[in-house]
């Protein structure tokens, strides 16, 4: 039997070398190329005919435009229209690759932390230099909380500034660790169907069709939740706490 | 005591962390329930943060899987 982790193993479709680096175009490239293919079939191609009344794909493209517009409208105010593109191209790239992954024989590029790591590493070093560069030294302002004594500013300017610093990590891991643990449980349950065999193979099975269903719902939230943290750190460097 | 039963253990012991996230996961949606029953109108609005509340709860079991894998596999 296959082992559950072997959904996640990297495999180089075309072989390139740059030097001693490996740049092998790999499954995992594959399926992010897919996405972004989908993506833009989706918002270009979808809405070129404009029409009033829209069609099956122009409706899902302006929902998904409206929600993520309304969402960064809520967390973050008229000042982060700038960045509204970065937060939609984020929301749909991931909620591409975690739906993708629930095609079945396929790959979920989330599921590895290098690449949810990568994103959640950008919107770190993005969110510090927009703060930085609208308020200069004044940002720093974020990790001292208003209306405090002295005394438990010791304590608590250190656990602000750890937990400012965790951020990526907890943004990324959490990406990560909900598409490995899903796919994993559902591997795990399809092995229990093989060895418990046609008389008690139908428990599992069943509990497979309703967790499926389950991480659907999972690959939209953690897309969501992927999308409004970043609105909210966002929020944070640009109004500071207010 | 040999390495790799000490490894197990490990693992086992790295899952009492989803005690906490029971109370947790369990919070939100009794909270979300009672003040929904209270005040049925104001429920589809705090929906979204119900769910945002989820997901970071989720998150911390995760951590702890994250934890065991590491346990397991890594070391």
């Amino acid at each position: 039997m296959h082992s559950p982790m072997e959904q996640f193993e990297i495999k180089p479709l075309l072989k390139f070398h740059l030097g001693s680096l490996d740049a092998s175009y790999t499954n995992s490239a594959l399926w992010m190329t897919i996405a972004v293919i989908l993506a833009f079939m989706l918002f270009v191609l979808g809405t070129q005919k404009r029409a009033l009344v829209p069609g099956r794909v122009q409706s899902i493209a302006e929902v998904g435009f409206e929600f993520v517009a309304g969402m960064v409208r809520d967390n973050v105010g008229d000042a982060g229209k700038k960045y509204f593109p970065f937060v939609l191209t984020l929301f749909v790239y991931i909620l591409l690759c975690n739906l993708l992954g629930m095609v079945p024989y396929s790959f979920t590029p989330t599921s590895h932390i290098i690449v949810t790591f990568a994103m959640a590493a950008v919107v770190f070093v993005g969110v510090t230099i927009i703060g930085f560069a609208r308020h200069g030294a004044h940002f720093l302002s974020l990790f001292v909380p208003k209306g405090v004594p002295f005394v438990l500013l010791l304590l608590l300017v250190p656990i602000e500034i750890i937990s400012y610093f965790v951020r990526p990590f907890s943004l990324s891991i959490r990406l990560f660790a909900n598409m490995l643990a899903g796919h994993t449980m559902l591997k795990v349950f399809g092995g229990f169907v093989v060895m418990l065999g046609i008389i008690g193979g139908w428990a599992p099975l069943a509990f497979i069709v309703v967790f499926t269903g389950l991480e659907f719902l999972i690959a939209f939230l953690q897309a969501y939740v992927f999308a409004i943290l970043t609105c909210l750190y966002l929020n944070d460097a640009i109004h500071l706490h207010h | 005591m040999d390495a790799s039963a000490a490894k197990l253990i490990g693992a086992g012991l790295a899952t009492i962390a989803l005690a906490g996230v029971g109370v947790g996961i369990g919070n939100i949606f009794g909270s979300f329930v009672s003040g929904a029953l209270r005040n049925p109108e104001a429920a589809p609005r705090v929906f979204g943060n119900v769910l945002l509340g989820f997901a970071l709860t989720e998150a911390v079991a995760l951590f702890a899987l994250v934890i065991a894998f590491m346990i397991l596999f890594v070391f």
